[in-house]
């Protein structure tokens, strides 16, 4: 690798809100890539009977198995709208400079936004803390 | 010795038009996730606060299965194709990289079976 010309370093560059963002998609799909382990022990503790389920409920439940499904929930969240982003600037459209910026910034705000009214609305159904 | 000539070559063989084949899949499965997801995200929503028999019963329900399995195919691909581009960015020593790229292979298609082997089973019951 020694000897070819790089491009500039990265590092040099004040962060724009869509290098951000574009970091977020790539370190969000990462963490669903691992989160994908969640989804699969649920479906396999449900399909193996209910002491394996209440196993899976017992962790999920819990004060840290919370945090990590609220987290998981964000991910999924903001990479799905990430995603979105990216389609539609594969159609080249979007992606003028204050077009892509509103974009960028849809992404952070849109998935925050909807992962609070996710939990909410779960809380909601179960009834408080402690279903 | 071979008497095709370079264009020939070119114009036949190679990654001539397959060169596209994962951006082109990476987008295929992008596109399913979304309407897949957001139906993933309201089946658990209906299954929350239900306790173990119910759920098995709803998760077992074919239009559910169907969902579920079709969402498990899409996102195991997605997960495929993007960690493999992750991996050819940052990993540059040749053994390594091939090496993460199988095991990225193993670790998809575990999930996909345990995943769609638990859906099948809720299904057909045993």
């Amino acid at each position: 690798m020694a000897g070819r010309p790089l491009s500039p370093h990265l590092t040099i560059y004040r962060w724009p809100m869509t290098m951000a963002m574009s970091i977020a998609h790539r370190v969000t799909g990462s963490a669903l890539y691992v989160g994908t382990l969640l989804l699969a022990w649920w479906l396999i503790a449900v399909a193996s009977g209910p002491t394996a389920y209440a196993t899976f409920q017992m962790v999920a439940g819990s004060w840290i198995g919370r945090l990590v499904l609220f987290g998981y929930t964000w991910a999924l969240v903001h990479h799905m709208i990430g995603g979105i982003r990216h389609l539609v600037w594969d159609t080249v459209h979007g992606l003028e400079p204050g077009e892509r910026d509103w974009w960028a910034r849809a992404t952070l705000f849109g998935s925050v936004a909807l992962t609070i009214l996710l939990w909410l609305l779960a809380y909601f159904i179960t009834g408080g803390l402690r279903s | 010795m071979t008497m095709r000539t370079p264009l020939a070559r070119v114009r036949g063989l190679g990654a001539s038009r397959t060169g596209t084949d994962h951006f082109w899949w990476q987008r295929m499965t992008a596109v399913a996730n979304v309407p897949l997801t957001i139906a993933g995200i309201v089946i658990v929503i209906s299954l929350l606060g239900r306790n173990h028999a119910a759920t098995a019963q709803i998760l077992a329900s074919p239009l559910i299965a169907i969902i579920l399995l079709l969402f498990i195919l899409s996102i195991t691909n997605h997960m495929r194709i993007g960690m493999q581009v992750i991996i050819e960015d940052y990993v540059h020593e040749e053994k390594l990289k091939i090496a993460l790229i199988m095991l990225n292979v193993f670790y998809v298609v575990a999930i996909f079976i345990a995943s769609a082997f638990a859906i099948l089973k809720l299904s057909f019951g045993v």
